[in-house]
């Protein structure tokens, strides 16, 4: 009997960033059905709990040019989970969809029928947009300031939710004899009048098998926290170092709990990389390797253009950290990506300050902020680090993303997720049918629509 | 006597079959109807019959039997999943049938349809359509909360008539964008080079900067181009407003004719909508909707069948006509709306657990008896339609 915490585990495929090596030997099309399978069976086969897809509504660039350097181009989330659901039995199929450029009654009939067809295996990692620059592919068009965002993305889950229990669960009777097909002539019924929606009308979806199905956010700020706390099953965080994964858990469980909420019912998962190698020189050659890949010349310019937000081709990246300031007041000047720092001066100040101590130019800031690829070593190793970082309390899990893909995942499946079953924190089988079961989580009270 | 090439046969799908009472069949599966192995198997009976595409009914009400507004029957099957989705996950459980998911393109974003029908396309290798529907419902308008509508009133009310009239306008301008979208990556965009590194070719990655009446759109798309680089588009059209939003924007024109005059003046007005609209490039295929009930060869008759059914509670009413018989009466309908110009038929079948398997196994015997079946080996469903296959992106340059 083991009493170790069990990590949650979930594959990531983000699609377009510049921690996916598209020049590696190994890199497949990122587009293709076939890549898809491939990580999604992979990772069923390690047992992890879901499969999880990024979301961006717009390419990605700079100065309003698209970005030629670094992977582009995905599908659309709901259609390709639908179809992995096809190929896999157990896995979860958790997609990122967007509060702001979409409606509620269409993202709960969707999510819904992603539910029912997967048997009970559907996510929604809800995020907001971060720029007008996506605005402009939509009808609404324009964004909304950032606080608004929020107002809208928790109208947008409140609303979804309820559409999602005006089904009660046992509304279809569906008796040949009697004829009687719905025990109720109103079915589905909702009505919703708030400051962001004034909907009403009758749902198409009937009770999905999880009842809610599983919701996931990402997002960092005071109100992204907030949010996170008082609705999100699951979080998605980028905190990955245990010190700072601690104060995010802590955070979000002091908020939880002033929600009425119990902590536990709050998964955290920050992302992660992994390399592994034969010793852990070897696997710290091939991460540094990896690094220097991403980083190429154009990365780096893009990633401090980003909190600059101002052109910086000006600067040489053998040169010193610019001693301008960032520029607030102007439009991105990089769009189409999350921008995760809190305070683009603070950020500057801490950077260059960094710089000075050691000594670095540009392009060595570069390497030093950058997100590391993650859990380095042996197999051995690694297992130790991930164990040790959820048993500690760093979160409950890590969203595994890999270098290559598609067989990037492959390696970590064969040669680390045996070592923690070994140990007693992965799951050999899955527990549940469902996603929410396989996390542990609460199912939603039954035929909570009949109760109001 | 006909020299015509032999008619594409698609099925349209609506939950237990399109009569309000086929869920009661002994054969229906109406606890299933929101399993994905219940279309699994449905899609699976279609491709083993060889037919060319299944297309699966959607919208964003509830089932009614009122045109505008929803009722509270609860004798009939009420309640759906998204069509986009059920044809995904269906999409790698076959490998030859083509999928046309109804899209309601009134209440949702051009961008949204464009990439969700481009994905169906990779994970079905190059066999997504999509038909669009234009919704003038007062529920489903309601239920989005976008847009005012005039409400529960007479279908001739001039304010309803425009708001019809604005509706098509506005769908002719979504298909619009879809399409710009498909278009917006060239095919060869994505170069990977290494040396300069380059993943893409951002000058064969497009902007569509579409302004029109109702809405603008700037792009490119998220989704590289399909591999159909243009799936294939499909409108159901009962008048001439609907017949010029299809010879606009479409491939394929499903149409109901009732009887052999009415399919002749039928096929006469969708070619008038086309030179209206001086229509460039294919001319729209023209395919009839049938709703049909085969005979059980050895036991009850399609009519007896529909009697049957018609008694349990609310009688079939169809904009599609109805034949009821043997494989063989259904084939000589057939026969004649190829002659009369037909390039196919869909066939709606009145019990889907019933008629779809007896379309495979006596009808399309019966049609391959009489030569009116093709052979086409095409994995695409353009290529099964005898559509142009591996047009470039509008926005590609000529190579001199
Ligand atoms: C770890 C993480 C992952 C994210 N992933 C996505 C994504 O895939 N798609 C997206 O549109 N936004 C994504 N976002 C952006 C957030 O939804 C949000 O817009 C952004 O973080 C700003 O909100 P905040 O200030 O609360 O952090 C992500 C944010 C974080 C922190």
């Amino acid at each position: 009997m083991s009493t170790r915490k069990q990590i949650i585990l979930a594959a990531y495929v983000g699609g377009v960033n510049e921690h996916t090596a598209w020049e590696h030997p190994d890199a497949g099309s990122q587009i293709d059905f076939s890549t898809f399978r491939h990580v999604a069976q992979t990772a069923e086969r390690g047992r992890f709990d879901y499969f999880f897809l990024a979301e961006g509504l717009a390419l990605r660039a700079r100065d309003g040019r698209i970005f030629d350097h670094d992977i582009a181009g995905r599908p659309d989330t709901l259609p390709v989970l639908a179809a992995i659901a096809a190929v896999t039995e157990h896995l979860g199929l958790v997609g990122t969809l967007n509060a702001t450029f979409n409606e509620p009654y269409e993202l709960a009939r969707q999510i819904a029928s992603l539910d029912h067809l997967s048997g009970g295996r559907a996510g929604w990692n809800v995020v907001t947009s971060f720029d007008a620059y996506t605005g402009a592919n939509f009808r609404r068009g324009g964004f909304l300031a950032h606080a608004d965002r929020y107002v809208r993305a928790e109208e947008t889950v409140a609303t979804v939710r309820e559409l999602w229990d005006s089904w009660a669960d046992d509304a279809i009777a569906a008796d040949k004899e009697s004829g009687v097909f719905l025990r109720d002539g109103r079915a589905g019924e909702f009505s919703h009048h708030g400051s962001q929606f004034d909907i009403e009308g009758r749902f198409t979806v009937p009770r999905s098998p999880q009842g809610r199905p599983v919701i996931v956010q990402a997002g960092v700020s005071p109100q992204g926290r907030d949010f996170a706390a008082s609705t999100a099953d699951a979080i998605f965080s980028p905190y990955s170092k245990l010190a700072e994964g601690k104060a995010f858990r802590d955070d979000i469980r002091e908020r939880a709990a002033r929600f009425g909420r119990d902590p536990e019912h709050v998964k955290i998962l920050p992302s992660a990389g992994f390399v592994l190698g034969d010793s852990r020189a070897d696997a710290e050659e091939k991460a540094r390797h990896i690094l220097e890949q991403q980083l190429s010349d154009r990365t780096i310019q893009v990633t401090f253009e980003q909190v600059w937000n101002r052109d910086l081709s000006a600067y040489d990246l053998d040169g010193p950290v610019p001693d301008i300031d960032p520029d607030p007041e102007a439009p991105a000047f990089i769009q189409g990506r999350a921008f995760i720092f809190q305070d683009r001066f603070q950020t500057v100040r801490t950077w260059r300050e960094l710089a000075e101590q050691k000594g670095l130019t540009l392009r060595g800031l570069a390497h030093e902020v950058a997100r590391a690829p993650g859990y380095i070593g042996t197999p051995e190793q690694v297992a130790d680090q991930l164990d040790t970082f959820v048993q500690e309390g760093g979160a409950d899990g890590v969203v595994l993303g890999s270098h290559v893909v598609p067989s990037g995942l492959d390696e970590f499946v064969d040669r680390v997720v045996p070592l923690l079953q070994e140990r007693g924190s992965l799951r050999t089988e899955y527990e549940g049918t469902t996603l929410r079961e396989n996390l542990g989580l609460p199912l939603p009270e039954a035929a909570l629509a009949a109760a109001l | 006597m006909t020299t015509s090439r032999p008619p594409h046969i698609g099925v349209a799908l609506e939950g237990a079959g399109w009569h309000p009472a086929a869920w009661r069949e002994p054969s229906s599966r109406p606890a299933d109807l929101f399993t994905a192995a219940y279309w699994i198997d449905l899609v699976r009976t279609a491709e083993r019959a060889g037919l060319d595409y299944v297309s699966i009914e959607d919208s964003l009400a509830l089932q009614s039997e009122r045109f505008l507004t929803g009722d509270e029957r609860t004798d009939e099957v009420r309640g759906r999943l998204d069509a986009v989705l059920i044809a995904s996950r269906v999409a790698p459980a076959v490998s030859r049938i083509g999928l046309l998911p109804v899209v309601t393109v009134t209440h949702t974003e051009p961008f949204h349809v464009s990439k969700a029908i481009a994905t169906l396309d990779y994970v079905s290798e190059g066999r997504a359509g999509v038909q669009v529907k234009v919704s003038v419902r007062a529920d489903e308008a309601a239920h989005v909360g976008r847009r005012p509508h005039p409400g529960d009133v007479a279908l001739d009310d001039p304010a309803f008539r425009a708001f019809v009239d604005e509706a098509f306008d506005e769908a002719a301008d979504v298909v619009e964008v879809v399409r710009r979208l498909w278009d917006s990556w060239e095919d060869d965009a994505e170069i990977r080079d290494a040396a300069t590194d380059r993943f893409l070719d951002a000058d064969k990655v497009h902007r569509i900067d579409f302004e029109g009446r109702f809405f603008s759109v700037r792009g490119p798309s998220i989704t590289p181009r399909p591999p159909q680089g243009q799936p294939v588009v499909a409108a159901l059209a009962h008048a001439e407003g609907p017949y010029r939003l299809a010879a606009r924007s479409a491939d394929v024109v499903f149409v109901t004719p009732a009887d052999a005059a009415h399919s002749r003046s039928i096929v006469d007005a969708v070619r008038d909508a086309e030179r209206a609209v001086e229509r460039q490039g294919e001319p729209l295929l023209i395919v009839a909707d049938l709703l049909v009930f085969l005979d059980e060869p050895g036991g009850e008759s399609g009519a007896d069948r529909l009697a049957r059914l018609d008694a349990l509670g609310r009688p079939l009413v169809s904009d599609a006509r109805i034949v009821a018989g043997s494989a063989s009466t259904v084939a000589d309908v057939i026969d004649d709306l190829v002659a009369a110009g037909y390039a196919g038929v869909r066939l709606r079948p009145g019990v889907a657990t019933d008629d779809l398997p007896r379309i495979a196994d006596d009808l399309v015997p019966e049609l391959r008896h009489r030569g009116l079946v093709q052979s086409a080996p095409h994995t695409t469903l353009r290529g099964r339609l005898g559509l142009p296959e591996g047009l470039p992106s509008r926005y590609a340059t000529p190579v001199a």
